[in-house]
């Protein structure tokens, strides 16, 4: 037997110009191929139809006797005697320059705005590797969004990933434009960049973003891949890679900070289900894949800020809750992965709350660190729990007032409902356009609080009473 | 090491690769794949095929490539270097690899687990030519870190009569210190030894557990202790604290050595401990917590099989510094991420899956890693012991799940987080109506003995109010708190009390976040005597509003931050205010 371990890479090259004419099986995106030379794994495909048109593709599965690969574009009009199949000998790249902002692409990186593809810089791994954690640096910088909600009670730093949970029809969209419109880091200007990953949304929601960030001058700092409803679903678990491998470039080569937008992360995740069944392997819940977990690891894991480098890569992926279930296992072993999440409240929405971020399943796990003196106000920490706590109880009263009705509760639990009046239509409830300070911010919080005596908080500081309490 | 061609590869699936032509494989044997020499392990043998799983991942390997066999089992290096580095599942260096791939991990790379440069100055035992070297003989020592003296052992497997041994001295870890008689001939000493991860060590025997570990959480300590040797489960679903309640053990408890696991979750949480650790100073000792512990991190985003191996890595090194006669805790963070790696890779290899797809083998890998803790005399006469601290994640934070369940078979103490707490904001989020221990009559004993009579009898009486609260709230979800009398009101009144002053622990707060067995049995003291005498005033006529008002009980409800661990003497001061305070009270009503 020819031994692979002495191919030099001359021979690679010609192995990899070698095309085999006609597939074994074509299944779904997966394509069979027999009898090929030793094939590696995770290799580049190039598959091309009857046309001529090239698509691109991944081996799933190598063996002596049949090789499994996955194509991005999709199967349909893909022949079994016709079509070519390319093995390239190395994993699927993408060029990638600075330049890239202000254009758009599609999942793959080709551009689909009528410009030509820009000069890369560098040809880097769309699958990434995995960061060193000794290489990390603890994210802990504070970055105003000008929305209550959040920077008061789930504030938002610089290198987390912070998804938005969210339902149909709710206004996640608006929240995230406008988180991408106000971020602010205190006292600073810095470099910074937007990458924007549609997996499967519509056209209008694409639109929508491209809108606004036009609207606000922008657009010239946003690099957009679309993947829209009608592109193929296989080509949606390439997309969030191809975004996520420029804002890589983006922040530790060319020392921007990035935001990546991606949604919707459900639509990624169902195409991984769709794969998965067609491969016939065994589900855990729902159907979805075992390594479901590992996989969007292998994204929210590439973010984050590195020791000796300026940029960072913050994210803002975008999921619906299918049923608005937060137990499904999209939201589930997101929630297991991401740092902290901002959680919407159908019931909110419809009380005409915007944004209706719900209070107690929301949460910012980095906040801790970047808030309070010196970074945002020193009872910003201390309020923050006070307004946790005392909404928390303000929900079991509203659940006492339902059984034994409003009338029936002490003088206390009154003032508590009146507080969470109060904190939902002052605090969370804001404009789309307002953007507040976190100063503002706080001060709004104080002031929601006063509606409480004040022997109930608990969780503040008799000096922080002493100035901000004004009950 | 010599190396041997011990197949090819057939078929790659993910980590799971398909190697023919084997002929004189190991189960279990290490094993290098490719001319990248990916790190694998044989974990099948069928006719002239073997399955084996790589550590690293497989992008690239075609078959035809070569693999090849090292001769001895997946393996950890065990000596001294250990304490305050971090590795990653299969005690790769984290900081080498940094040193030769910078910020992302390169695949391939061959750095050896402990130090070959290192020089450390060896203090042997008195111990002359021709003494007896039984296995786990502990021959002479090595100041590690100012704070842990690392006992060098006679490796297991290995006995004889001592030949030479070197005098004080600086070597390197390679370097021979001596050398012993054995029945297999002459072996060289070292300061270090191989350990195959998936064997327990040998210790002598199993001792009871009577010695609580002392974590400095409350709602641990004092409701549901754990025994120093013990096994706990922490379920709970995603953003519950389960990391956070690992991460203040692992800084406060009262173990010699830390080895923290983080399998299969954040970087930056790994991060976290490695630039806080540093600064943080154990109180018991004055020295930073950095210098007592050892970091394995297998993050989301590295080889799922190298997570899979993460968990036995750590809990051998746990168990070698137990032989050195230490205690040790392990937290793994967590179990879950780590049976889904078996789940994964048992389904690569198309095994019939049990329920949820996981293998019908997961309870038993369950039960032979928790049955690795103990307090155990070791092979050198000493006492140690390996805790086991394992956190569960049970998908939709539902504990009906098959690793929840079959942990909670092996496991002797449960903390369940709740997540109606953890969304209230109430940390540790551990409920104290689903929590159990069952080290607690083991463990009263020493309360009893060190914490001064009567610890049983209060947490039982705090215990049995929790538990009359819920029977009233019920009533009270019916019929709103206004029907029940004064009495009753006063108790929902004290676990409100109990739960924002005692239960509650904010782990962000310098003074909050370790409280002293002391300060615990004093803080409940305070709150059992206001109870107590709360309920006469009440008899008496005293109005539940009037009682609520008083000062000091504001006072009692802050008394975690304001009281520190070091100034006990102010509980006194608190108590004699509270009892003043219910004395003018009830001169009123006379
Ligand atoms: N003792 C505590 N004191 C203060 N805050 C806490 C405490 N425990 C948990 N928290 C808060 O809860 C958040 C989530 O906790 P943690 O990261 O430990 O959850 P987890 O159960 O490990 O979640 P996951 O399964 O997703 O890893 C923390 O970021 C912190 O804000
Ligand atoms: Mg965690």
């Amino acid at each position: 037997m020819s031994d692979i371990n002495q191919i030099s890479k001359t021979q690679k090259k010609l192995l990899a110009g070698r095309e085999y004419i006609g597939v074994h099986r074509i299944d779904g995106p997966l394509v069979f191929i027999q009898k090929t030379h030793p094939v590696g794994y995770r290799e580049l495909v190039e598959c091309v139809d009857k046309d001529g048109h090239t698509r691109l593709g991944l081996v799933l599965d190598t063996s002596e006797s049949v090789v499994v690969c996955q194509i991005f574009e999709g199967t349909s009009g893909l022949t079994m005697p016709d079509s070519r199949v390319r093995f390239k000998g190395e994993p699927l790249t993408i060029g990638v320059t600075s330049k890239m902002l202000g254009r758009v692409f599609n999942g793959l990186g080709m551009p689909i705005d009528g410009g030509p593809a820009p000069l890369a810089e560098a040809e880097l791994d769309v699958n990434g590797k995995p960061i060193n954690p000794t290489a990390r640096e603890y994210p802990r910088d504070f970055i105003q969004t000008g929305i209550s909600v959040i920077d008061g009670m789930n504030t938002l730093i610089r290198g987390q990933k912070l998804p938005i949970f969210s339902g149909n029809g709710l206004p996640h969209n608006e929240l995230a434009a406008q988180i991408a419109r106000q971020a602010k880091i205190k006292g600073g200007k810095t470099d910074f960049a937007v990458v924007f990953a549609a997996m499967g949304v519509k056209h209008d929601v694409a639109q929508y973003f491209i809108r606004s960030f036009e609207s606000t001058g922008v657009l010239e700092n946003v690099a957009l891949f679309l993947s829209l409803a009608d592109d193929p679903s296989i080509e949606r678990l390439i997309t969030p890679r191809t975004a996520l491998t420029l804002a890589e470039h983006l922040a530790f080569n060319k020392d921007m900070h990035v935001l990546v937008i991606m949604t919707d992360m459900s639509n990624y995740c169902e195409s991984l289900r769709e794969i998965s069944t067609i491969r016939g392997e065994i589900p855990s819940r729902k159907g979805y894949p075992g390594y479901l977990y590992s996989d969007l690891a292998e994204l929210y894991e590439r973010s984050g800020m590195l020791k000796g480098f300026k940029g960072s890569i913050t994210q803002l992926p975008i999921l619906t809750m299918p049923n608005d279930d937060i137990s499904h296992p999209i939201p589930d072993l997101s929630g297991y992965i991401t740092e902290g999440q901002i959680v919407f409240e159908r019931e909110m929405y419809a009380r005409n709350i915007y944004p209706p971020v719900a209070g107690l399943p929301s949460l910012s796990r980095l906040m801790k660190d970047g808030i309070g003196e010196g970074m945002t106000r020193n009872d910003h920490p201390h309020l923050a729990s006070q307004l946790f706590a005392a909404y928390s109880y303000v929900k079991d009263v509203r659940n006492l007032a339902s059984v034994i009705g409003e009338e029936e509760l002490t003088p206390l639990d009154h003032q508590y409902m009146e507080f969470g009046e109060a904190f939902e239509k002052k605090f969370v409830s804001q404009g789309f356009e307002e953007d507040r300070s976190i100063e503002e911010t706080l001060d709004i919080g104080w002031e929601v609080l006063s509606h409480l005596p004040v022997e109930e908080l608990h969780r503040v500081t008799d000096e922080e009473i002493e100035t901000y309490y004004k009950g | 090491m010599s190396e041997r061609i011990i197949g090819q590869v057939k078929r790659v699936n993910g980590p799971v690769i398909v190697a023919k032509g084997v002929t004189d494989a190991m189960m279990m044997e290490l094993v290098r794949v490719g001319e990248a020499r990916l790190v694998g392990e044989v974990i099948k043998l069928e006719g002239e095929n073997a399955v084996i799983q790589v550590y690293e991942d497989t992008t690239g390997i075609a078959p035809g490539h070569n693999i090849y066999g090292s001769g001895m089992p997946l393996s950890v290096e065990l000596g001294p270097g250990l304490i305050g580095t971090i590795y990653d599942g299969i005690q790769r260096p984290l900081e080498e690899i940094y040193k030769i791939s910078n910020q992302f991990i390169e695949k391939g790379i061959n750095v050896p687990n402990l130090s070959r440069d290192k020089s450390w100055e060896f203090q042997p035992m008195n111990l002359a030519p021709g003494a007896w070297l039984s296995p786990g003989m502990i021959i002479g020592q090595v100041q590690e870190t100012e704070r842990i003296v690392h006992k060098i052992l006679v490796p297991p497997t290995i006995e004889g009569k001592l030949k030479k041994l070197a005098g004080q001295g600086m070597f390197k870890i390679t370097d021979p210190i001596g050398s012993v008689e054995t029945e297999k001939g002459e072996k060289d000493l070292f300061l270090f030894h191989h350990w195959p991860i998936r064997k327990p060590r040998p210790t002598a025997q199993r001792l009871p557990l009577n010695i609580p570990l002392i974590t400095g959480q409350r709602v641990i300590d004092t409701l549901f202790p754990i025994a120093k040797g013990g096994t706990v489960a922490i379920p709970g679903g995603f953003g519950t604290g389960k990391t956070m309640t690992q991460h203040a053990i692992a800084k406060w408890c009262d173990a010699t050595i830390i080895v923290y696991i983080g399998c299969g979750e954040r970087g930056n949480e790994m991060t976290d401990v490695l630039t806080e650790f540093p600064h943080l100073v154990d109180p018991r000792t004055g020295l930073t917590l950095m210098q007592r512990t050892v970091l394995i991190a297998n993050t989301s985003n590295m080889p799922v099989s190298a997570r899979e191996a993460s968990i036995y890595t750590g809990v051998t090194l746990a168990e070698y510094f137990r032989d050195q006669g230490y205690h040790v805790a392990v937290m793994a963070d967590s179990t879950s991420r780590w049976a889904e790696a078996l789940r994964e890779l048992s389904g690569r290899m198309e095994e019939m899956p049990a329920e949820e797809g996981f293998p019908a083998y997961l309870p038993t890998r369950i039960a032979e890693f928790y049955e690795r803790a103990g307090y155990m005399k070791t092979l050198s006469g000493e006492e140690g012991s390996v805790t086991l601290i394992g956190a569960v994640s049970p998908p939709g934070g539902d504990f009906s799940e098959p690793v929840t369940q079959h942990t909670k078979r092996f496991v002797r103490c449960f903390w369940g987080l709740d997540r109606q707490l953890a969304n209230a904001r109430h940390y540790p989020a551990i409920s104290w109506l689903d929590s159990y221990s069952e080290y607690l009559n083991d463990v009263s004993g020493w309360w009893e003995e060190n914490g001064g009579s009567g610890w049983e009898k209060n947490r039982g009486e705090i215990m049995e109010l929790l538990h009359k609260e819920v029977r009233l709230q019920q009533v009270v979800k019916l019929v709103g708190p206004d029907a029940l009398p004064d009495s009753q009101r006063f108790i929902l009144d004290v676990c409100t009390i109990f739960k924002n002053a005692f239960l509650q622990q904010n782990a962000f707060d310098d003074i909050d976040r370790y409280s002293t067995t002391k300060k615990q049995i004093r803080m409940l003291e305070i709150i059992l005597a206001y109870y107590q005498r709360g309920a006469e005033a009440i008899k008496r006529g005293v109005t539940l509003v009037k009682l609520k008002r008083m000062k000091v009980v504001q006072d009692i409800i802050k008394c975690k931050f304001s009281i520190s661990n070091d100034d006990i003497q102010e509980f006194d001061k608190l108590q004699a205010r509270l009892e003043r305070s219910l004395d003018q009270m009830e001169q009123l009503y006379v």
